[in-house]
C-alpha cells in the first residue's frame, strides 16, 4: 500500500483542532466562545490519541466471530488509547460543565459575559 | 499590541511542535507489548469480547473509579455554584411551553431512549458501548424531557439516591474483588460464564450497569441544575 497512512489524516485534523481551539481561547473575549475553544481543543486531543493507537489495517478490538481470538493480536488496533479517550471525554465533559456553571455565576454577578469585566484578578 | 504578538508567537511555536510531530509520524504496524498482552490474553483471562471494556473496567479499573469520582466532584461543584433559589419554581410556570410536536414525540421516544441507554450499558462487554455511553444516552433522554416539558421537575431525591447507591455498590464490588479474587476491582468474583453471552465476563456487566446508572443520574442532575438557574 502506497501513499500517506490513514491515521496521519486523523492526526493532522486533531492537531489543527487543538490549534484552532487554542487560538479561540486566547483571542476571544466572550466567555462562551472561550469555552467552545476549550471544547475544540479537547476534541482535537481525543482525535490525536485515537490516531496514535491505530495499527495499519487494524479493526475494532472486539474479539468475536469476525475477529477470532487466535489472530486477534495481528488484526486489532491498540485498545489502550481508546480506553484513555473514553476517560478523557468524560473528564472533558465534567470540566466543561463546571466552566459553564462559572459562566452563569459571572453573568449573574456582572450582567455580562465579557471577560474584560473580570479585572479584579488581572495583573 | 504586545498581547497580540505574544498570542501569535505562542500559536506559531505550538504549530512548529505539531508540524514536527506530524512530519515524523509513522503509523504503527504492530501492537505495543502491553496491547499485545491485552489482545492475546484478555479474552481468556477476563471473558470480555470488547477489549476496550476489559481495559476500562478491569485492567485499569482503578482509573475508572477515579474518573467516576472526578465526574461526581464536577457534578457536586455545579450543584454548589448553581444553588437553587426559592423563587425558581414560580418562574418555571410562566416559561413558554414546547410545541405539540415536541411534546408528543418526547412522550413517544422517552421510554425508548431510556431503554436504549440501558441496552448500551448492559451490553458494554460484548459490543461497542458501556456505562459512560449508556449514561450519556439516559442523560440525553432527561434533556429531551426538560426541553419538552419546561415546567417538569426532575426527582432530585431519586437521582441522588440512585447515584449514591450505585457509587457505593461500585466500591463494594471492587472490595469483593480483593477478598474473593486477585485484587481490587477484579471481575473474576463470579464465574466467567459462556464467552460472548449477556451474563458472562464476571463482574463487568454489574460494574458497567452501576457506572451507567451513576453517570446517567449525575448528568441528569447537572442538566436539571442548569435548567433551574434559568434567566434571573
Amino acid at each position: 500500500m502506497t501513499g500517506l497512512p490513514l491515521s496521519l489524516f486523523a492526526l493532522t485534523t486533531g492537531l489543527a483542532l487543538i490549534l484552532i481551539g487554542l487560538f479561540g481561547m486566547l483571542t476571544q473575549k466572550h466567555i462562551i466562545r472561550m469555552i467552545i475553544g476549550f471544547s475544540l481543543m479537547d476534541t482535537g486531543v481525543h482525535l490525536v490519541m485515537v490516531a496514535i493507537g491505530y495499527v495499519t489495517g487494524g479493526t475494532a478490538p472486539i474479539i468475536n466471530d469476525a475477529v477470532p481470538a487466535a489472530d486477534a493480536v495481528a488484526r486489532v488496533v491498540d485498545p489502550v488509547p481508546s480506553a484513555l479517550v473514553l476517560t478523557a471525554i468524560v473528564i472533558g465533559l465534567g470540566v466543561t460543565a463546571v466552566m459553564l456553571a462559572f459562566a452563569i455565576r459571572i453573568y449573574q454577578a456582572k450582567k455580562t459575559l465579557n471577560i474584560d469585566a473580570c479585572s479584579e484578578s488581572k495583573w | 499590541m504586545i498581547q497580540r504578538l505574544l498570542i501569535f508567537l505562542t500559536l506559531l511555536l505550538t504549530a512548529a511542535i505539531f508540524a514536527r510531530l506530524a512530519l515524523n509520524y509513522t503509523e504503527h504496524t504492530q501492537l505495543s507489548k502491553l496491547a499485545t498482552h491485552y489482545a492475546g490474553q484478555g479474552p481468556a483471562e477476563l471473558g470480555a469480547p470488547n477489549l476496550v471494556t476489559a481495559v476500562v473496567v478491569t485492567y485499569r479499573g482503578l482509573d475508572t473509579l477515579g474518573e467516576v469520582t472526578v465526574l461526581f466532584i464536577s457534578a457536586a461543584g455545579v450543584g454548589l455554584m448553581l444553588r437553587r433559589r426559592q423563587q425558581v419554581s414560580v418562574e418555571a410556570e410562566d416559561k413558554k411551553p414546547a410545541s405539540e410536536i415536541v411534546v408528543t414525540a418526547a412522550q413517544l421516544l422517552l421510554p425508548m431512549v431510556f431503554l436504549f441507554g440501558v441496552y448500551v450499558f448492559v451490553n458494554g462487554h460484548l459490543s461497542p458501548g458501556g456505562g459512560f455511553q449508556g449514561g450519556a444516552i439516559i442523560a440525553a433522554g432527561s434533556l429531551l424531557l426538560l426541553l419538552a416539558l419546561p415546567g417538569a421537575e426532575l426527582r432530585q431525591r431519586l437521582i441522588a439516591v440512585t447515584e449514591s447507591l450505585s457509587g457505593f455498590s461500585y466500591v463494594v464490588v471492587g472490595l469483593l474483588g480483593v477478598i474473593l479474587a486477585g485484587g481490587f476491582l477484579d471481575n473474576r468474583i463470579m464465574s466467567l460464564g459462556t464467552y460472548g453471552t449477556l451474563f458472562s465476563a464476571g463482574a463487568i456487566p454489574i460494574i458497567y450497569t452501576l457506572v451507567g446508572l451513576k453517570v446517567g443520574a449525575e448528568l441528569s442532575a447537572v442538566l436539571g441544575r442548569f435548567r433551574d438557574t434559568g434567566d434571573q
